[in-house]
């Protein structure tokens, strides 16, 4: 039997650098426990270690910041007493192997990190892509995802508010499933993932511990897909390390969890999510600066015969970990009981070794209270000295010759009509399944530009105040140029919230990219968080947290860098509803934008040049981020005194975006029901173009609206006016709403094979 | 003095804030009713919200019907006193034997998340005393199993006596004779799938729900 054997440290994913630098850290080989802890703790999904290089120049600090990345959530000060938490997360990999779990766990997931800060969890956020759905696959994992998110986001209880849904080539080995979760609590509530307190117990908290979810952080989400048509079967052998979630248990928790915050029970909290027990233990030791001793016997197990290693790895859903005081104990098992959470001491704080006359807060590991040490690790090793990478990057040979090739040059349309109702599809047949008006905040649902909340909750001192939300992504534009494409997502989503009335003032990221070995989705994840970096600087916006996927990958070949922004805004008065998209007939229509002079519009990357052409090169429109700051202020501040006022000055407002002025103008039509008699848009490219920075707006008082736009430095042009039957845009194309809005509601059901 | 409303809460449940919260802008004093207790601690009125009790494992209602409460909640009603189950609520008195039928999937097999117009159709029940039969309100529904049913003898002795509380202007989810809330003999204990709390301000776009909630705290029924 000669054949040689992979080394183990190979086998749980780290290289023979890695562990040499553990055999370093600890200055002797790890054991096999040990190296289990490493290989989960240093996977790609829990150290960042490709991409933390390139975070860092991100800008993290602002005014109301009170809790930036690197903790649970980010957290900002909303006012009245009020702070708000957020966070984002990707669900991929699982989602790819297992739709309705993988989608299920990803929202379970990310509603502890939320409630781990101490936050209520108000509303969710699902951005979603796909492959296109001619595909039986496609289908497949469309309605499996959506299932999962709906049964499980539904019953824990938290509405799902918003979201998007892209459809590309790209994806079809591997969706894109993220979700983003928004909280509030009472700004002193406010809670860290840290241990203090030698002598304090280690409290495992919720389900109980078994086989599922092992290895999910490196099996799963830090490798990719072989691929070979439709699932191949290695990767479906994958299937064990999705989780399998249970929202009843999940909302057991919640409350128990949010009841013992409330009574100050807990010195400190943590969720278990991926890398399970190990992380947490270690995450919790290492920000407290504390060691912690883990008895195993007491984590009770779902099946016998588990080794250490996989009740440590585990990433059974639906568990927390809490620090409390042994005089609090009794209290704290009491309220468990009360909501039926299982609550089990596996554990204590220790003090810190001193070795060398440095404190080193040691994870020991044992069977049980006083047996032999299984494992004995510095916290702070498996945590936060991750290996981190300065891998090579490499601009694409052709990207200069791809830019120069723009869609402008293709023929236009034979009819502008028929290629705008093929842009056509609203996401109704997702978000009716989903429950969006849980609370009672939802003022705005999904299908708007933004999702807008009343800024209350239970346990929330009053406030008049209102939050929105909305997420943003765009394969196409970051395909074209990642930079600039980023910059336009971070600048669609301050536009989107000013739809609603909300000024911008913290965003999280979601960056979904290929496998980072490769020196092109290196430098497009470089790029982007550049672009990012530059937009937020400009528009005083920091980010709070973030979460990087990569691997996304299927048979080598690499999804289109897909970063996704999640924005949160705040509407200082909110007593009316927003105008929303819907346009009122007799109001007249204008466009606000920058004062620059006109220029070509530029299709690159464009809905119009993708999905109706196939052009996948070519320019981006100039983004001015300090003349879209000025539009989007203009624009928030008219709709704030809707909300908040009943200024009545705005009937409808939408901002052109994806597919352009053209599918704006239809979506509002759509949405409100009536035509409109547009003039001087001359050609397609102006139909076509997703220029930033501009917004329709319907207003029955024209002069007013043009006098205060003008007065901000602003340019307004009037479009049309809103009436009759039909949407008709002179010289380029007429068609009635009925067709718009059938083709809007029938798009999405039809290709999924059900009859309206 | 403000009505006191009791509001059941089982591990599970979601909406018991936001019916609280309703009762109160139409001057109730919610109290909530832990579902591990026998008593409905001396309340005005009953209300079960919506939600998944005990995770609507088994199926929605089946193990709620087991909890302690639930047989205060009978004797409440047996005695007259008005009780109304909101979506859950309607799925836990029917599984409770208070309410006739059952509600099983809607017609699409999926859940559904969307506003309605109702049409009241009997004044005749504690939740719609002194609502003009043919009034319409437009209330949000939410649920996967809302599509209500039961066999012909029950229907025809719902119509007969008229307690078909509220039907549904365009029947979204294939309930039998368009029912979206039915009321028991003694006409005090009141079933519906649409979310009245969830039409309770203008803000988050109707408040026809409290119509039928302030009916309900002036509800005596004789």
């Amino acid at each position: 039997m000669e054949g040689e054997v992979e080394p183990l440290h190979r086998a749980l994913g780290l290289t023979d650098d890695e562990f040499g630098d553990i055999v370093g850290i600890l200055g002797r080989e790890p054991n096999h426990l040990e190296l289990a802890l490493f290989g989960v703790m240093w996977s790609e999904h829990c150290s960042y270690k490709s991409s933390r290089v390139h975070l860092q120049r991100l800008p993290t600090e602002g005014p109301g910041v009170l809790v930036g990345p690197g903790e649970n959530a980010g957290v900002i000060d909303a006012g009245d007493g009020i702070a708000v938490a957020i966070r984002i997360e990707s669900h991929n990999h699982p989602s790819a192997i297992e739709p309705h779990q993988g989608a299920a766990t990803g929202v379970g997931g990310i509603l502890r990190d939320i409630f781990t800060m101490g936050a209520r969890p108000l509303a969710l956020m699902d951005p979603l892509s796909f492959g296109p759905l001619d595909d039986a696959r496609q289908r497949w994992l469309l309605e499996g995802v959506v299932s999962g998110i709906s049964s499980y986001g539904n019953a824990v209880g938290v509405p799902t508010v918003g979201g998007e849904l892209t459809f590309d080539p790209c994806y079809e080995q591997n969706p894109l499933v993220n979700v983003l979760c928004m909280g509030a609590l009472p700004v002193e509530r406010l809670v860290l993932g840290a241990a203090s307190g030698p002598g304090n117990l280690v409290v495992l908290l919720g389900a109980s511990t078994g086989r599922d979810g092992i290895g999910g952080v490196s099996v799963l989400a830090s490798a990719g897909f072989d691929g070979a048509s439709s699932g191949g079967a290695s990767d479906q052998s994958k299937r064990p390390s999705v989780q399998v979630g249970d929202p009843y248990e999940e909302k057991r928790l919640i409350e128990a969890c949010l009841e013992l915050l409330d009574a100050r029970l807990v010195v400190g909290i943590q969720d278990l999510g991926g890398a399970g027990l190990a992380c947490a233990t270690s995450e919790t030791a290492a920000r407290g600066r504390v060691g912690m001793d883990v008895d195993l016997s007491a984590v009770v197990r779902r099946e016998g015969g588990m080794q250490p290693w996989e009740v440590m790895t585990s990433e059974s859903q639906e568990r927390m970990l809490a620090i409390v005081t042994p005089e609090d104990w009794p209290t704290v098992a009491g309220v468990c009981a009360r909501w039926e959470v299982r609550a089990s001491v596996i554990g204590r704080v220790t003090e810190p070794d001193v070795e060398e006359g440095r404190r080193v807060a040691r994870l020991r590991i044992r069977e049980h209270p006083g047996g032999p040490v299984l494992a004995d690790v510095p916290a702070a090793a498996l945590a936060d000295e991750g290996p981190r990478y300065h891998r090579p990057m490499a601009r694409p040979a052709d990207f200069e010759v791809r830019l120069d090739d723009g869609p402008e040059r293709l023929a236009p349309p034979d009819d502008c009509g028929a290629d705008l109702l093929s842009l056509l599809s609203d996401a109704a047949w997702v978000y009716r399944q989903y429950d969006h008006q849980l609370f009672l905040n939802t003022v705005e649902g999904p299908g708007g530009d933004a999702a807008l909340l009343r800024l209350a909750g239970p346990g929330l001192p009053p406030s008049r105040r209102g939050v929105a939300v909305t997420t943003d992504g765009n394969p196409r534009w970051c395909a074209v140029d990642p930079r600039a494409g980023t910059a336009m997502l971070v600048a669609e989503a301050v536009a989107n919230l000013a739809c609603v009335g909300a000024r911008a003032v913290a965003v999280v990221n979601c960056c979904n990219f290929g496998n980072p070995e490769h020196p092109t989705v290196m430098w497009q994840l470089s790029e982007a968080i550049d672009g990012m970096a530059e937009a937020c600087r400009a528009l005083e916006l920091p980010v709070i947290g973030g979460n990087v996927s990569l691997y996304n990958e299927s048979g080598g070949v690499d999804i289109l860098p897909t970063p996704v922004i999640g924005a949160l805004g705040l509407v200082e008065v909110l007593t009316g509803r927003a105008p929303g998209v819907g346009w009122e007939e007799g109001s007249t229509l204008v466009l606000v934008s920058p004062q620059a002079p006109r220029s070509r519009p530029m299709l690159g990357g464009s809905r119009w040049a993708v999905e109706c052409r196939n052009h996948r090169s070519g320019r981006l429109p100039r983004l001015d981020l300090e003349a879209h700051g000025r539009v989007v202020s203009f624009v928030a501040g008219l709709v704030a005194a809707e909300v908040g006022q009943g200024a009545g000055l705005v009937g409808a407002v939408h901002d052109v975006s994806g597919g352009g002025l053209g599918v704006a103008l239809a979506e509002m039509a759509v949405a409100g029901r009536v035509g409109a008699r547009i003039g001087g848009i001359e050609n397609h490219l102006e139909l076509f173009a997703e220029t930033p920075s501009r917004f329709v707006v319907a207003t029955r008082r024209p002069g007013e609206l043009v006098a205060s736009a003008g007065a901000a430095g602003l340019r307004v042009d009037v479009l049309g006016t809103v009436g009759g039957d039909e949407l008709s845009i002179e010289g380029l194309l007429a068609v009635s709403v009925e067709r718009l809005a059938g083709r809007s509601a029938g798009a999405l059901p039809l290709a999924l094979g059900e009859q309206r | 003095m403000a009505q006191k409303a009791g509001v059941v809460v089982f591990p599970g449940t979601n909406c018991e804030h936001d019916v609280a919260g309703a009762l109160r802008l139409v001057g109730a004093e919610p109290i909530f009713l832990w579902h591990g207790e026998a008593t409905v601690r001396g309340v005005d009125v009953v209300v079960l919200p919506g939600g998944f009790a005990h995770g609507d494992y088994l199926r929605p209602g089946a193990i709620a019907r087991f909890s302690p409460v639930m047989e205060a909640v009978a004797a409440f009603a047996a005695s007259g006193g008005p009780v109304v189950g909101i979506c859950n609520g309607f799925q836990v008195l029917t599984e409770a034997g208070l309410l006739p039928g059952a509600l099983q999937k809607n017609r699409t097999l999926r859940f559904m998340c969307t506003t309605v117009d109702l049409v009241v159709t009997s004044d005749r029940s504690a939740l719609t005393a002194g609502v003009p039969a043919g009034t319409t309100l437009r209330i949000p529904v939410n649920n996967f199993d809302g599509s209500y049913v039961c066999d012909d003898r029950v229907l025809d002795e719902l119509r007969a006596e008229e307690r078909i509380v509220l039907r549904y202007q365009e029947n979204p989810n294939g309930s039998v004779d368009d029912i979206a809330a039915i009321c028991n003999a003694g006409r005090n204990v009141v079933g519906l799938m649409p979310h009245p709390e969830r039409a309770s301000s203008k803000l988050i776009g109707s408040d026809d729900g409290l119509v039928l909630l302030r009916a309900l705290l002036a509800a005596r029924i004789g």
